[in-house]
C-alpha cells in the first residue's frame, strides 16, 4: 500500500526560485523497512530536485524491481514514474530517452537489478551515454526475497544468514570506468552533505551520470561482520572530494588554497567545486580512478566522491543526431511521406 | 523426347553455391519475366551460412497469376555440382536441366525422362575473364542469357533492366552485356532455342509491383510514423530495419539541419529492444521492433508488463521454423500461439496475419493506430516466405487525409480542464480503454506511476483481490472492444451452397486460392474459404466456422496452431476443424493442400450422402 503524505507542512518552509517547497518534491510514505538506508537515498533525491530547482513534472523516474526499485514512488510525487521488470530499467530507460530528449531522466536500481540480471543492459546504458542519472543503491544483499547474498557483496562479508560470502564481489564503479562512463561517483546513503551535491552534479551531467550508493539493509546485512553495515562504512569511508555545486547563474567568490580546488564547469553552466582531499588523483583521468578505487580497497576502505568526470562528451542523441525537438512532437507532416511518394515507390518496384 | 509447347506456366529453380553472387543473376532473370508482363512469384531457400553452400532460388511463373509455390520443378538450372545428384532427381518428368558442361556430368546421374543441356559456361569465362571473381560473377549473368534464347524471352528487356541496375555506373554495363549476349550466342550455337518452355509478353502484370514483404514492412513503418525502432538483428526479420533505416534517410532528414526525425537503436539483446520500444511508446513516440521466433521468446515477460500497465508497442514477428534455433533461413507460421498468448499470467495481444507485401505494408502502418488505440502491443505475423522474398503485390496507396489516430491522451488542457481526479486506468467511456498522459505534461496533474504490479484505477499499488480482477475484466472489455478495429477476415463464398469451408492466414492465402481452383476444375469439389487478418477474431471469424459443418485450418506448423487458437477462443468441437499442416520449411504449395483436401474427403466421406457435402 501507498499512503499519502500529510498535507500541512510548515508555513515558512523555505521556497526554491520556482517557488515550490521540499514538499512538491515528495512521494508517498516510504514502505520500506525503518531505517533503511534506500530512505535516505530518496531524501537525497528530493533535496537535490528542490535545490536544483528542477520542475517536478518534467523528471521522469524509473526503476527496475527489488526494494530499491520500489523508492521512485516516494519521491518526486508529481513526475512520471515507471517500475519496469527486474534488471530492465536501463532499456525503458534509453527509449524514454529517445522519445524525449528534454526530460530528466533519474533511474534507480540495486545492486541484484543492476550487477546481476540487468548487469547486460547497464553496461550497454553505459555504452550508449544515455543522458540520464543512475543511481545504484547497493546494500549487497536480496531484501526482497529476504537475505541472499547479491554479486556486489564483498569477499567475506557475512550478512544475517551467517555464512561468509565466498565469492568476488562485482565493482559497478569500475565496471562503469572501464566501460567509458563520463560519470562516475561513489557514496554513501548516511552521508548526505556528500550526496545530495553530487546528484545535483550528476543531473547537470550530459550523458550518463552513475552514481553508486552504499546503502545498508537495516533487516538482513546490518550485521558486525558485513562490510555493507553502516558501522563499517562509517568507519572504512574516506572521500577523495567533497563537492560544492554551484548554480550557473552564480559568481564564484570563494578562494580556496591552490591544488586543493578544482572546478568544473557543466554542460549547463553550473559549476562543480571539488574539494580535493586526495591530492594525487586527477579527476579527468579514468586510470586514476580506477587505480584509486584499487588502492584504497588494498586497504580496507571505500573511497566515495565524484571519481571521474568528462565534462565534454556528447550524449547519445549528439551522436545520433538526432533532431532537438523531442521525437514524439512530431506529427504526421512531418513524419509521413505521403500518397505522391508512395506513387514513387511503387515505379522503382516495377 | 517430343513435347507439348508450354507458354508462361512453369517452374524453373535455379541451384547454386551461396556466396557466389548468384542472387542478383537469379533476380535478373526473375524481373525479366515481369517486365514481360508475366506474373512470377521467387522464391529463396537459402542456408544459414555466409559462404560455400547450397543455396536455391526457385521461380515460378504463371500468366494466370496462380502466386503460390506449386510444386514440382520443370526446369532446372544445376550450378552447383555439390547438390546436383538431388538436384537432378527433382525435375519433373519431361522437363530440363540446364547445366555448366565444362566437366561432364557423371553417367551415373542421367535420367532419360529429362532432357539435359550442357553449356560451357566455365570454359568461355576462363576465355574472357583472368580475375576469378570476375569469372564467377559473369558467368552467372552469362546463364541468365542462355536462359533467355532457351525460353526464346527478349533480349532487350534483359539489358534494359542490367542499365537500369547499374544506373550512374556505366562502366558495369558493358561487361554485363557482354556476357548475357555471349550466353545467349551460345545457347543459340548449341542447341536448338527455343525449348518446349517459353515466356512470352503478357499484359498480365498490370499495375503490380515487385516487393519483398520487408521492405513493405519497413516501408509501413515510415508512413505509419515510427520514430523509434530498436533491435536486435536476427533472420529473417533483419531486412525490416534495414528498410526503415533506408527510407528514413531519404524521407527523415530535415533538410535545413541535416538532423534525423528517427532514432534507431542497434540493441544488447531483444529484451533490450522490447525495453526500449516500451519506453519510447510510454513516453509518446510511435516505436516498434523486428524480430523472429526466438526473439519473441526473449520478449515475453516485457510483453506481459506492456499488457498489463497498457502501453503501446508494435512488433514485426518475421516467422521462421522453430522450435529452439530450428531452421533459421526456412518458413513457418509457428510463432502463432507464442505471439498471441505471449508472456506468464492471462495475456492477449492484438496480431495481424499480412498474406501480401500490400498487406504488410498497411498491417505495419496499422499496427501503430491500433497500439496506440488499445495501448497494448501490436505483432505484425509475417513469415521468412513473405518477408524476403520478391512478392508480386498491388501497389501501395495512402490516403494523405488521413491523420494518425494517437488514441485516447490527455493533453496539458485537457489536464487543466480537468475537475475530478486523474484516473489512469478508469474506464471512462465505457469500452475499456483508459486515457493516459505522456510524461512531462502538466506541473499538477496527470501524473501517475507505471508497474507491473497490480493496482487500481488511479495507478495505486494494491493486493485487493476485488480491484484486481475489476482491472483483469476491464482489460478483457477492451480486447472485446479491439475485435470490432481490428481487420475482418476476407471470404470468399462459392456460388453453390456450402457447407465445408477452408481458413488459412498469412503466406497460406495464394496456395490455398490457387489450390481451390483446382480443386473445383479437376474434382468438382468447391468450398468456401476465410482468411483470416486478425486476433481478436471478428465476429464473423466465428460466424463462418459456425454456417459450416467442416472446416480445413489451413497452416504451416505442426502443431495446427491456429486451429488450437480458434478452439481455445470459441470452444468450437475440434472434430469439425480439419488440420492441413505443412511445416518442412519450404512455402506451402497448392498442389499440397489440394491433395490433402481431396485425400481427406476421399477417406472420410465413404457414404454418398455425406461426399455429396462436398461436391
Amino acid at each position: 500500500m501507498s499512503y499519502k503524505i500529510p498535507a500541512f507542512r510548515h508555513p515558512n518552509l523555505p521556497r526554491n526560485e520556482l517557488g515550490h517547497t521540499t514538499k512538491d518534491y515528495e512521494g508517498a510514505v516510504s514502505t520500506l523497512c525503518a531505517g533503511c538506508g534506500h530512505d535516505s537515498i530518496s531524501a537525497a533525491i528530493i533535496e537535490a530536485c528542490f535545490q536544483k530547482n528542477v520542475p517536478p513534472h518534467r523528471v521522469a523516474k524509473l526503476s527496475g524491481i527489488g526494494c530499491s526499485s520500489k523508492t521512485p514512488t516516494y519521491f518526486l510525487g508529481h513526475s512520471h514514474g515507471f517500475n519496469s521488470v527486474h534488471g530492465r530499467m536501463p532499456s525503458v530507460a534509453t527509449g524514454a530517452n529517445m522519445a524525449n530528449r528534454e526530460l530528466l531522466y533519474i533511474g534507480v536500481s540495486g545492486d541484484g537489478d543492476t550487477a546481476s540480471i540487468g548487469m547486460g543492459q547497464f553496461v550497454h546504458a553505459v555504452r550508449r551515454n544515455v543522458n540520464m542519472v543512475y543511481i545504484c543503491e547497493n546494500n549487497g544483499v536480496y531484501g526482497l526475497t529476504k537475505g541472499q547474498d547479491s554479486a556486489t557483496t564483498d569477499l567475506g562479508s557475512i550478512s544475517k544468514k551467517g555464512e561468509p560470502n565466498a565469492l568476488e564481489p562485482i565493482d559497478l564503479c569500475s565496471i562503469a570506468l572501464q566501460l567509458g562512463a563520463t560519470f562516475v561517483a561513489n557514496s554513501f546513503s548516511g552521508d548526505k552533505t556528500q550526496l545530495v551535491p553530487i546528484i545535483k552534479a550528476a543531473m547537470a551531467h550530459r550523458g550518463f551520470a552513475f552514481i553508486n550508493v552504499i546503502s545498508p539493509c537495516v533487516t538482513f546485512n546490518n550485521t558486525p561482520g558485513s562490510t555493507k553495515a553502516y558501522d563499517y562504512i562509517r568507519q572504512h569511508m574516506a572521500s577523495t572530494n567533497t563537492v560544492d555545486y554551484v548554480p550557473p547563474a552564480d559568481e564564484i567568490t570563494a578562494e580556496f588554497p591552490e591544488g586543493t580546488d578544482e572546478l568544473v564547469t557543466m554542460h549547463d553552466g553550473s559549476v562543480i567545486n571539488l574539494h580535493k582531499l586526495e591530492k594525487k588523483h586527477d579527476i579527468h583521468s579514468r586510470s586514476s580512478a580506477i587505480s584509486l578505487i584499487q588502492e584504497y580497497r588494498a586497504e580496507d576502505k571505500v573511497v566515495t566522491g565524484i571519481l571521474f568526470i568528462d565534462e565534454e562528451t556528447q550524449d547519445i542523441h549528439e551522436t545520433m543526431n538526432t533532431t532537438d525537438r523531442p521525437l514524439r512532437d512530431l506529427g504526421t507532416k512531418e513524419l509521413c511521406p505521403g500518397g505522391a511518394e508512395l506513387d514513387a515507390i511503387n515505379d522503382l518496384h516495377r | 523426347m517430343k513435347r507439348d509447347i508450354i507458354v508462361n506456366k512453369f517452374v524453373i529453380k535455379f541451384a547454386n553455391v551461396n556466396g557466389t553472387g548468384s542472387a542478383s543473376a537469379n533476380k535478373l532473370f526473375s524481373r525479366s519475366v515481369f517486365r514481360m508482363g508475366v506474373p512470377i512469384s521467387p522464391k529463396n531457400i537459402f542456408p544459414s551460412n555466409i559462404q560455400g553452400l547450397p543455396t536455391w532460388y526457385e521461380v515460378r511463373i504463371n500468366d494466370t497469376g496462380f502466386l503460390g509455390r506449386r510444386g514440382g520443378i520443370d526446369v532446372m538450372v544445376g550450378m552447383n555440382p555439390q547438390s546436383m545428384a538431388r538436384d537432378i532427381q527433382e525435375v519433373e518428368k519431361g522437363g530440363y536441366f540446364v547445366y555448366d558442361s565444362t566437366k561432364p556430368i557423371d553417367p551415373s546421374l542421367l535420367r532419360d525422362d529429362i532432357d539435359f543441356i550442357g553449356v560451357p559456361l566455365t570454359e568461355k569465362c576462363r576465355e574472357m575473364y583472368e580475375d576469378p571473381r570476375q569469372l564467377q560473377l559473369f558467368r552467372n549473368v552469362m546463364y541468365v542469357g542462355v536462359l533467355t534464347a532457351l525460353f526464346d524471352m527478349e533480349l532487350e528487356v534483359v539489358k534494359q533492366l542490367i542499365s537500369e541496375q547499374f544506373k550512374g555506373r556505366e562502366k558495369i554495363v558493358a561487361p554485363n552485356f557482354l556476357a548475357v549476349e555471349t550466353g545467349y550466342e551460345m545457347a543459340k550455337k548449341l542447341h536448338a532455342c527455343p525449348i518446349a518452355y517459353r515466356v512470352e509478353r503478357r499484359d498480365n502484370v498490370g499495375e503490380k509491383i515487385l516487393i519483398d514483404g520487408n521492405e513493405a514492412c519497413g516501408l509501413g513503418a515510415v508512413y505509419g510514423g515510427a520514430t523509434v525502432s530498436a533491435w536486435y538483428p536476427i533472420t529473417p526479420s533483419t531486412s525490416v530495419i534495414d528498410n526503415f533505416a533506408r527510407y528514413c534517410r531519404k524521407y527523415r532528414i530535415d533538410a535545413e539541419t541535416g538532423q534525423k526525425n528517427y532514432a534507431i537503436v542497434q540493441a544488447e539483446d531483444e529484451l533490450a529492444a522490447i525495453g526500449m520500444v516500451i519506453g519510447a511508446s510510454w513516453n509518446g513516440a510511435r516505436a516498434f521492433t523486428a524480430t523472429s521466433g526466438p526473439g519473441l521468446s526473449l520478449m515475453n515477460e516485457f510483453l506481459g508488463l506492456a499488457y498489463f500497465a497498457e502501453i503501446p508497442a508494435v512488433l514485426v514477428d518475421v516467422q521462421r521454423a522453430g522450435p529452439s534455433t530450428g531452421m533459421p533461413t526456412r518458413t513457418q507460421q509457428s510463432d502463432v500461439l507464442s505471439a498471441a498468448y505471449a508472456s506468464h499470467g492471462d495475456t492477449k495481444h492484438i496480431c495481424l496475419y499480412p498474406s501480401t507485401p500490400k498487406e504488410c505494408f498497411e498491417y505495419t502502418a496499422l499496427a501503430f493506430n491500433l497500439a496506440e488505440r488499445f495501448q497494448t502491443p501490436v505483432i505484425v505475423m509475417s513469415d521468412l516466405d513473405l518477408g524476403m522474398n520478391d512478392n508480386m503485390s498491388e501497389p501501395f496507396t495512402w490516403d494523405d487525409a488521413k491523420l494518425y489516430d494517437r488514441g485516447k491522451v490527455f493533453k496539458e488542457e485537457d489536464l487543466e480542464n480537468m475537475e475530478e481526479r486523474f484516473g489512469r486506468y478508469l474506464d471512462v467511456d465505457g469500452d475499456g480503454i483508459p486515457y493516459r498522459t505522456y510524461p512531462g505534461t502538466h506541473p499538477t496533474k496527470g501524473a501517475f506511476f507505471t508497474r507491473g504490479t497490480s493496482k487500481d484505477e488511479y495507478a495505486i499499488y494494491t493486493e485487493n483481490g476485488e480491484k484486481y480482477i475489476e482491472n483483469m475484466k476491464r482489460l478483457e472489455k477492451k480486447w472485446k472492444t479491439a475485435s470490432h478495429h481490428v481487420p475482418k477476415p476476407v471470404i470468399r463464398k462459392t456460388d453453390k451452397p456450402c457447407t465445408v469451408g477452408v481458413v488459412h492466414f498469412g503466406t497460406s492465402e495464394a496456395s490455398t486460392l490457387e489450390a481451390l481452383h483446382h480443386l473445383n476444375g479437376m474434382h468438382g469439389i468447391s468450398l468456401d474459404s476465410m482468411g483470416i487478418q486478425s486476433f481478436p477474431f471478428a465476429d464473423e471469424v466465428g460466424q463462418f466456422i459456425e454456417d459450416h459443418e467442416y472446416v480445413f485450418v489451413v497452416e504451416q506448423n505442426r502443431d495446427a496452431q491456429m486451429r488450437s487458437l480458434l478452439i481455445n477462443e470459441y470452444e468450437f468441437d475440434p472434430e469439425c476443424l480439419v488440420p492441413i499442416l505443412h511445416y518442412d520449411g519450404s512455402p506451402i504449395t497448392a498442389r499440397f493442400i489440394r491433395h490433402e483436401i481431396r485425400d481427406w474427403i476421399l477417406q472420410t466421406t465413404t457414404s454418398p450422402r455425406r461426399r455429396s457435402r462436398f461436391y
